[in-house]
């Protein structure tokens, strides 16, 4: 039997019962082998909302579908697969791409800010706003403290030395554009990402 | 990548060096396989593709190619220098492609020398070439062209014949890299190298073309550029840049290495890569006279050099706005200027000294990366705070309770904040091959989780509250930064991307071509690849019109589908492509088109080339656009490290320099124990006999696949690989536990736990040396 890809349930799924006929006649076995794949997927995915994404891993650009289901007024994702319309992958993924839905959803996922003190042996759970005005007077301070406007020969540098920001392999374009333009402005010259290293 | 993933398919030979693609990229390599099961591909006859895998260690990658040749680590470039001899020592060059479209017929200035390792211009005491010696030979005067991106034509010998024309001087360097010498520093035995040699030099033929695929194997070098160099050098030679099937591919290693690469998340660059200004660099004109490619043939375009002014004013007045103005030199002042290397290692040189005060990390751990751990742990503790943006704990934000750590001796007060996942935001990545693909957000936030860029925002907004109320020390940059969002404090990413892209300030209209921008502060471009990403017609980076309806969305059949996403620069699929094809405009081979003249109109792939330049026309541009020469550079001014690539030992190699022992590592290598004030700390082959290599499984990605538990279920179990002849050698059994140990991770360091021994699959590389055992780290654990 011919194998039939992911795009093609569906168009069978639209075809509606017509189609479906056709797939026991060119089984010798006689068992409808599709259309229990078929109901497989639809069992998973039945009412389920189809978004794109891209494989969070390495960078040959996976194209994902992810499904999700409003469940009690939650947003619940059911099932990640490979994009079958992806000039890239045409619907494949590796291992990794192929569990990404357990990355998605990790149980030792920090769920709010952790503040440890100095000489703390503990974390403790924070305010974002907490946080966020400490850290502000930080970069404020830090910045103040060790910012040369000119240096030993006159030279106008206007860099701040005591801020390094590093990161940037594993979030969106866009992000990472936006942390250029607000560090540059805040003068640092410590900026770093996993190409280097 | 200068190509991308598909365009793999259309290659007749595919070498892989410092890569392992089976394994590391397995769905990339779906293309690889494709052009090794098509009949029409391959040298000679067809047959299928030729894949040559030249690495240290044997993988997946090894199991499916043609042929694997086992070399010693660090040796690519006396492999490649080797192939580079055959092809000119033997005329396989591609004749017409050499002679018009590289710069094999400009002639080096008088002076230009390499001897013992060294070429001419270094000096000992500051580890560096003056590379005035290293310049063209010119005529007549400065050519004419936009302010500091001009300089005067360079002397050409078209019959390739004087002896200081740079295609004599590449013979001469690369004549003594003979079959004999090239196996000796590599361990490929020479009849190997030599059936490749064959190969590859077939692949000089118009009507066939060859792939050169990489990843850090080559790169995570102290000569990695000349690593990548030399292969590019070989790919010039044999006319396949530019070529559907051809090029130079990196394969990157993370989702969006690419993209925020682009956007500079690296200390030398602004985005777009425009240099960082140097200190002394008093206005935009002497910037660009310093940073700017320099047009030396009058039919060169120098599209960057000549355009480098419009970019960077366009980037300062996007990010400044109406405080960036002719008179002040659009903000110029504002872009902060580093007096020295302030790369990754040299955050945590700082912090031990005192001077860093705090880190930011984001997506990214500092204790599993770098050579030192130890060392890193310490810098980490002589901060005053690190902040951890991250979805899930990393190796950074527990390092005072790690083993070893009396966190009541710590002082670095530590934020976790809690980031959102990929899947919980919107935003693109881009692949290797430059696509630039958008992604929905799919769920929300996790918990209390905030979005890298809204944690970002928020933060810069309390910090610009902060100067308002207390003042301080320089806030115009802070206070003028263009927050142009419906929220400041949230933008939305798709705001972000069309800011990126630019704008013409006196319609409001999106910019539709990089081609447009304007010094004169009437445009913005937030980075100025990308711009066209996001025109009137929207943001083009999320159409979806892929192999659903190949008739319609790849109408070429060369695999550009240039509707699905968007590729940077211009949505073009293959750069260099004006190469593709001859002085005319007929593809080389006519079955694999890049682009081709109609007469009127540049056809296929978005042109590498104005579209409606006559290629016949006298005053045509020359075929690469991008650089001052016009033509592709077989010997380079630009590299630091000298213009022709030379073989050197690793810093830390066992064993002295097989061509000049004398010089046996790269004599500019940035030494960054010495940099920092202290002593080097070079393993040395009586304590560290063997050279050891890392590398990552198929389930695991560095280190945040420890937190899924189907892939830890799948490689449960940190192993050394070790080669045979060491395993009977040292007397370890498989499966034992071992201890491995390296200089800079000495005695002590956390990096010394027991692994345990794995299949003894590795074989040492077919030399005299101990060292030519390669130890297999697999890295998961950090």
């Amino acid at each position: 039997m011919t194998e039939i890809t992911r795009r093609e349930f569906l168009k069978l799924g639209a075809a509606g019962t017509a189609g479906m006929a056709l797939v026991p006649l060119a089984n010798p076995l006689g068992f409808d082998l599709a259309a229990a794949k078929k109901r497989a997927v639809d069992l998973r995915i039945a009412g389920a909302k189809e978004v794109h994404s891209v494989c969070p891993y390495c960078a040959v650009g996976c194209s994902l579908i992810a499904y999700t289901k409003e469940v009690n007024g939650k947003t619940q994702l059911l099932q990640i697969e490979g994009d079958p319309d992806s000039p890239v992958n045409e619907g494949r993924l590796c291992p990794k791409g192929a569990t990404a839905m357990q990355l998605a959803t990790s149980a030792r996922r920090v769920d709010a800010p952790m503040y440890r003190a100095p000489g703390s042996a503990n974390w403790e759970k924070k305010s974002w706003d907490f946080m966020l005005d400490k850290l502000a007077q930080n970069i404020k301070t830090a910045r103040d403290n060790t910012f040369v406007a000119q240096d030993a020969n006159g030279n106008i540098v206007n860099r701040t030395e005591g801020i390094a920001f590093a990161g940037g392999a594993a979030f969106s374009s866009e992000e990472g554009y936006f942390a250029t333009k607000l560090m540059r402005s805040l003068g640092v010259v410590h900026i770093e990402q996993q190409a280097r290293v | 990548m200068t190509n991308h993933w598909r365009d793999i398919k259309h290659a007749d030979v595919i070498l892989i060096n410092g890569a392992n693609p089976a394994e590391a990229h397995p769905v990339g390599f779906q293309w690889f396989v494709k052009a090794k099961l098509d009949p029409t591909k391959g040298p000679g006859s067809g047959g299928g593709a030729k894949i040559i895998h030249a690495d240290p260690r044997y993988t997946r990658t090894s199991a499916l190619a043609d042929v694997y040749l086992r070399m010693r680590v660090g040796t690519d470039v006396a492999y490649f220098g080797g192939l580079i001899r055959h092809v000119l020592e033997n005329n396989l060059f591609h004749a017409d492609y050499v002679k018009y479209y590289t710069n094999a017929s400009f002639i080096v200035k008088d002076g230009f020398d390499f001897k013992d390792g060294l070429f001419s211009g270094y000096n000992q005491a500051n580890r560096s070439y003056d590379t005035s010696t290293w310049a063209y030979e010119t005529e007549g005067d400065k050519l004419p062209g936009s302010s500091g991106s001009t300089q005067a034509a360079a002397k050409r010998d078209l019959t390739l014949q004087h002896p200081r024309s740079v295609f004599q001087l590449l013979k001469k360097h690369y004549s003594r890299y003979t079959p004999e010498v090239v196996s000796g520093i590599t361990g490929i035995p020479v009849d190997q190298f030599q059936q490749v040699a064959k190969i590859v030099g077939e692949m000089g033929r118009p009507d066939k073309v060859m792939t050169i695929v990489y990843a850090v194997g080559l790169t995570h070098h102290t000569t990695g550029g000349q690593l990548i160099r030399s292969g590019a050098v070989l790919q010039l030679l044999l006319g396949n840049m530019g070529r559907p099937g051809g090029g130079m591919n990196a394969e990157r290693g993370h989702a969006n290495i690419q993209g925020n690469t682009d956007h500079a998340i690296s200390w030398e660059i602004l985005p777009g890569y425009l240099r960082i200004p140097a200190p002394g660099q008093k206005t935009l004109d002497e910037y660009v006279a310093a940073s700017a490619p320099k047009k030396s043939d009058p039919n060169s375009w120098n599209f960057f050099g000549t355009n480098y002014l419009n970019f960077m004013v366009s980037l300062l007045k996007g990010w400044y706005g109406n405080a960036a103005t002719k008179d002040n030199e659009f903000a110029f002042d504002f872009i902060p200027k580093p007096s020295t290397n302030s790369s990754w290692m040299s955050i945590y040189d700082q912090a031990l000294k005192g001077k860093m005060e705090g880190v930011i990390l984001s997506g990214m751990t500092a204790t599993s990366i770098g050579p030192d751990s130890n060392q890193v742990l310490k810098a980490l503790s002589n901060l005053k705070w690190l902040v951890v943006m991250d979805p899930l704990p990393t190796t950074s934000s527990e390092f005072w309770h790690a083993p070893g750590m009396d966190a009541s001796k710590i002082n670095t007060e530590v934020f976790m904040l809690p980031a959102t996942h990929w899947i919980e935001k919107d935003g693109s990545f881009v692949n290797s091959g430059r696509w630039m693909q958008w992604k929905d957000q799919v769920i929300p936030p996790e918990g209390e989780a905030r979005h890298d860029h809204w944690i970002m925002a928020e933060l810069f907004d309390r910090v610009k509250t902060l100067y308002k109320q207390q003042g301080g020390k320089f806030p115009e940059p802070i206070m003028a930064m263009t927050l142009d969002y419906k929220d400041p404090k949230k933008p939305e990413l798709d705001e972000i991307a069309k800011e990126i892209n630019g704008k013409d300030l006196s319609t409001g209209k999106q910019m539709g071509s990089f081609a447009n921008l304007k010094a004169d502060g009437t445009t913005t471009a937030g980075d100025w690849i990308y711009t066209g990403s996001y025109t009137e017609d929207g943001n083009l980076s999320k159409r979806r019109n892929g192999i659903q309806d190949p008739t319609k969305n790849d109408p070429t059949g060369m695999g550009f589908y240039s509707t699905w996403a968007w590729s940077w620069p211009l949505n073009r699929r293959v750069m260099y492509n004006r190469a593709s094809a001859d002085l005319d405009g007929k593809p080389w081979d006519t079955k694999r088109p890049g682009i081709q003249w109609d007469g009127a109109r540049w056809q296929g792939d978005v042109p590498d080339y104005p579209v409606t330049m006559n290629p016949k026309d006298p005053a045509a541009w020359l075929p690469f656009i991008m650089n001052g020469e016009g033509v592709g550079r077989l010997f380079s001014n630009s590299m630091l490290d000298g213009p022709i690539p030379e073989h050197y030992e690793p810093v830390e190699a066992p064993i002295p320099n097989p061509l000049h022992p004398n010089q046996s590592a790269d004599p500019v290598a940035f030494l960054y124990d010495q940099a920092a004030g202290r002593p080097n700390r070079f393993g040395k082959a009586d304590k560290y006999p063997y050279v050891a290599t890392s590398y990552r499984l198929t389930e695991h990605e560095h280190y945040v696949t420890q937190h899924v538990p189907l892939l830890v279920g799948l490689q449960p179990q940190a192993f050394v690989e070790v080669p045979d002849e060491l395993a009977k050698e040292k007397g370890i059994k498989n499966g034992v536990r071992v201890r491995v140990s390296g200089q800079a991770r000495g005695r002590g360091t956390r990096h010394q736990a027991s692994r345990r021994a794995q299949a003894h699959r590795e074989r040492q590389a077919r030399l005299p040396h101990r060292h030519s055992h390669p130890l297999g780290l697999r890295r998961h654990l950090g």
